[in-house]
């Protein structure tokens, strides 16, 4: 990492409402999930193993949904700087994101949008998080602090 | 068999320390393929005001989710846990999680609804340091698929 690193938390004056972030493509593959069974201690077979996944109805193996929360939570991350600033952060899983074994698995593509601003110096952000055409995440949601 | 509403109000404590790795927070970061220095960069995440690293904001959901799945494996309930799935899932943040904390968890079943065929369970969980101190509050929406008594019954 170079020592341009440290974070920045943009300012309450600097953000209006209707300001849009990204969209930004967060692209998934079968290895993605595979190191997130290992590090969220989830090894559902559906999130890695194709025979089980079909075998239950689904179309091929499929994201753990906080997988998907997690990347969309990056726009909130990212625009934050500091994660910690992120004090509310909720979705509904609407869709499955569904990861073909090939070598370009699927995106998830999340645009952010600053829908409010409080008081208390804190936005709410509002999310969508698309892949494959669907709407993966519903009512998708973080408020952010930048007092 | 319909889930058991019986359970509604119940609380379950989990009370088996969770501590907070650095390396695991790190880990997961990797996992989710972010690189903010806040999770991995010690020295930069105190230069930030920070105590140790900071755990990114879904992290808590692997405490949570243990908690979760001690609260609904009791056979009374009535859950089919194969044909579960992830309805809703919200973080309220009193203050940030970060690596080296040893919490305990809390676990409420709120409601149990039913959803057309569908029954949802909702559940309140709070994590809070062994001393007390509440760190995040989540809200989880767990989908039991085809198990509402049928509307003929």
């Amino acid at each position: 990492m170079s020592n341009e690193t440290i974070v920045k938390v943009p300012g309450f004056d600097s953000v209006s409402v209707g300001d849009k972030i990204g969209p930004t493509d967060y692209p998934v593959q079968r290895i993605n999930l595979v190191m997130y069974c290992g590090a969220s201690g989830d090894f559902n077979f559906i999130h890695w193993h194709e025979r089980t996944a079909k075998a239950v109805g689904l179309p091929n193996v499929i994201a753990h949904g906080m997988f998907t929360m997690a990347e969309a939570g990056r726009t909130l991350t990212d625009f934050a700087g500091d994660p910690s600033r992120v004090k509310e952060y909720g979705v509904r899983f609407s869709k499955p994101v569904v990861v073909p074994d090939d070598d370009t698995g699927t995106v998830v593509t999340v645009t952010g949008v600053i829908t409010e601003k409080r008081d208390d110096k804190s936005v709410v952000i509002e999310l969508t998080a698309v892949s494959n055409e669907l709407h993966v995440l519903g009512k998708a949601r973080g408020v952010v602090d930048l007092a | 068999m319909a889930v058991n509403r019986d359970f509604i109000g119940r609380t379950y404590e989990y009370s088996t320390p969770y501590h907070v790795g650095r390396e695991k927070v790190r880990e997961f970061a990797t996992a989710i393929g972010d690189s903010n220095p806040m999770y991995h960069d010690l020295s930069e995440a105190k230069e930030m005001g920070h105590r140790d690293l900071v755990a990114p904001p879904t992290f808590p959901f692997i405490i949570t989710y243990r908690a979760m799945v001690g609260a609904i494996s009791d056979p009374e309930l009535n859950l089919n846990y194969a044909m579960v799935v992830h309805g809703e899932q919200s973080f309220t943040y009193s203050r940030p999680l970060y690596a080296n904390d040893e919490v305990v968890v809390s676990s409420t079943i709120a409601d149990i609804s039913t959803a057309r065929s569908n029954e949802l369970i909702k559940m309140e969980q709070q994590v809070k340091t062994t001393d007390g101190e509440l760190i995040v509050t989540t809200t989880n929406i767990t989908v039991s698929r085809g198990s509402a008594p049928s509307e003929e019954g």
